[in-house]
């Protein structure tokens, strides 16, 4: 491993990111206050608490979970596709680096910028609700894991994609519903009892629990559970780009 | 002296069962030009796309100064810089940070005093905060250079680097590699310009249908090919070469309105003054006179034929 060369591809991406800054800032801080006032204010009339905790306050970690899974997929699937699409993968490849280290580099920035969103929007969401974190090393922890977790998944579609159809196709079809099936915006015990079965499939449901007990204290699983979850997914999306890092598979012909 | 880089065997057939290199063996000595020339689709990109990592050998072997390419990859490719065929660049990039960049994954320290070099010697410096987009073609080309060059390569691969270059441009890079070989840069280069081949390198290789044809020192080469052939039309049909000339390289064409002489550029004595002379002494009345020089197409060919017999 050659921390120059992460460090490299890392500040590289990151220079991406700040030149739109202001984009990468504002897009968050309109679409969670709109959130809030369509979910929060139409909803929220009708539903003033979850399990003690106002309306408001209870879609927040979901919210960020939503935000923060759809932006470190893109960034990542992005942050790869790109160079194999213009063909500046050839310095990639020809570099004495490993395949981990072009991991390293493409994730840890993806994971970063996704990172600055989650803060974004908790930082706006707070404007709008009173917020109190009840295991902040917790939400933390599972925030930085997630980030990390569905950037090598966000990488690992950028490696698959041929085009920009595909690069879209995973996260339009697959990540988006099980995202906004997976309790972001109500709670498990909320639905018909067949519906509370069929969601335990969904590992979406096991973050945004997780990543809830974290603020709130509460949790529709055990948070045991929650963690087991996000570390599997975790080493599954290891264990693939493992995988392909000792074939070169869609990389080199 | 062992050579630094050594190309063993190397095949490679790509995934739709095309067989791009069918077997090369080459040696290329540190400090050393070497000019690969060779039609479209020969192989040439193939060859160095295999050496630096880009695709994998389906066989054989490459060693950059004793490094394997596949199994020392990080020592071989640390010496190794490349200038790719195509202008691979993010159009939004800042010069300086693209060419900052390739420094960093090849695990060098900053090195802003370097870079200021490079850039200055490739007449970019002023550009050096412009975007990509912002420049023209010519100067893009000189961005590669400047990424190949940030690391400092013992080894620097040129692909095609004056195709589409104006004839200034051409020359100044013909002045970089010069200075580079005087570093004791080892420079390989594809090109289709056989003035290019003969301006700047050391040896010649020629590549065709997957395979080197021939590697040879380039004077060697130059005398080979320098091949030239004067056309003399005549004013009157006639129906053989005449007696007094049969010992000269001459041949009898156009349904005998003209006779073709072939020559040797290199040579001290053309033998053309001589050629003339011995026609007027024959009364042989002339209407016109033309030369024309052995394309590269047509070298190739004959080397492929001299290849096959
Ligand atoms: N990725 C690929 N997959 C399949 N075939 C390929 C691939 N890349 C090149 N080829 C084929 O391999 C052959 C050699 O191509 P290569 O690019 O090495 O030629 P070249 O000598 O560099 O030609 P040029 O002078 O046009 O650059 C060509 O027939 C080409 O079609
Ligand atoms: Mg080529």
């Amino acid at each position: 491993m050659t921390l120059r060369a992460i460090w490299a591809i890392y500040r590289y991406e990151m220079t991406r990111f700040f030149r739109t800054l202001l984009q990468s800032f504002v897009s968050p801080v309109i679409s969670t206050s709109l959130y809030f006032v369509v979910f929060g204010t139409a909803i929220g009339s009708r539903i003033q608490q979850v399990e003690g905790v106002s309306y408001g306050a209870f879609i927040v970690p979901g919210l960020i979970m939503l935000s923060v899974i759809m932006q470190s997929i893109s960034n990542a699937s992005f942050g790869i596709y790109f160079p194999k699409f213009i063909g500046t993968v050839y310095e990639l490849l020809s570099a004495p680096v490993s395949f981990l280290e072009i991991v390293a580099g493409y994730v840890g920035a993806a994971a970063t910028k996704a990172l600055f969103i989650g803060v974004v929007i908790l930082g706006t969401a707070s404007l709008f609700v009173d917020l109190t974190i009840a295991h902040p090393f917790a939400m933390v922890a599972f925030l930085v894991l997630t980030c990390i977790s569905f950037s090598l998944l966000g990488f690992i579609i950028g490696l698959w994609a041929g085009n920009f159809e595909q690069l879209q196709l995973v996260p339009l079809l697959i990540v988006t519903p099980l995202v906004f099936l997976g309790g972001s915006f109500y709670s498990i015990s909320m639905l018909p009892e067949i519906w509370q079965k069929i969601t335990l499939f969904n590992p979406v449901v096991y973050l945004i629990s997780g990543f809830r007990w974290a603020f709130f204290d509460m949790a529709d699983v055990p948070v045991g559970i929650s963690l087991v979850a996000i570390a599997g997914f975790t080493a599954l999306c290891l264990a693939i780009v493992w995988w392909i890092f000792r074939t070169g598979w869609r990389l080199r012909d | 002296m062992a050579p630094i880089l050594r190309i063993s065997n190397l095949k490679k057939t790509y995934k739709g069962g095309f067989e791009a290199l069918k077997g090369v063996d080459l040696d290329i000595r540190e400090g050393e030009i070497l000019a690969l020339l060779g039609p479209n689709g020969a192989g040439k990109t193939t060859l160095i796309s295999t050496i630096c990592g880009i695709t994998v050998p389906t066989s054989g072997s490459v060693t950059v100064n004793g490094f394997d390419t596949l199994t020392q990859y990080r020592q071989a490719r640390a010496m190794i810089g490349l200038v790719p065929q195509e202008i691979n660049l993010e159009p939004f990039e800042k010069v300086i940070n693209t060419v900052a960049l390739t420094r960093g994954l090849f695990g060098k320290r900053r090195d802003d005093a370097l870079l200021e070099r490079i850039l200055r010697r490739l007449s970019l410096w002023d550009k050096k905060d412009s975007r990509i987009r912002e420049l023209s073609g010519g100067m893009k080309r000189r961005v590669l250079i400047a990424k190949a060059l940030s690391h400092e390569p013992r080894v620097l691969f040129l692909d095609e680097p004056t195709a589409g270059v104006d004839v200034d441009l051409r020359k100044d890079m013909w002045n970089i590699v010069s200075e580079l070989k005087a570093e004791g840069v080892t420079v390989i280069l594809t090109t289709h310009y056989i003035e290019e081949a003969e301006a700047i390198s050391d040896r010649v290789g020629v590549i065709s249908e997957g395979r080197l044809l021939l590697v040879e020192e380039k004077n060697a080469l130059m005398a080979r090919m320098g091949r030239k052939q004067l056309t003399i039309e005549l004013r009157e049909k006639i129906a053989a070469v005449p007696p007094g000339l049969t010992d000269l390289d001459l041949e009898l064409a156009g349904d005998g309105m003209s006779l073709v002489y072939t020559y040797d550029t290199q040579k001290e004595r053309t033998g053309i003054t001589a050629l003339l002379a011995a026609l007027s002494r024959e009364g042989i009345t002339l209407r016109d006179l033309s030369t024309r020089q052995s394309s590269l197409e047509e070298i190739f060919v004959g080397l492929v034929k001299e290849g096959a017999a």
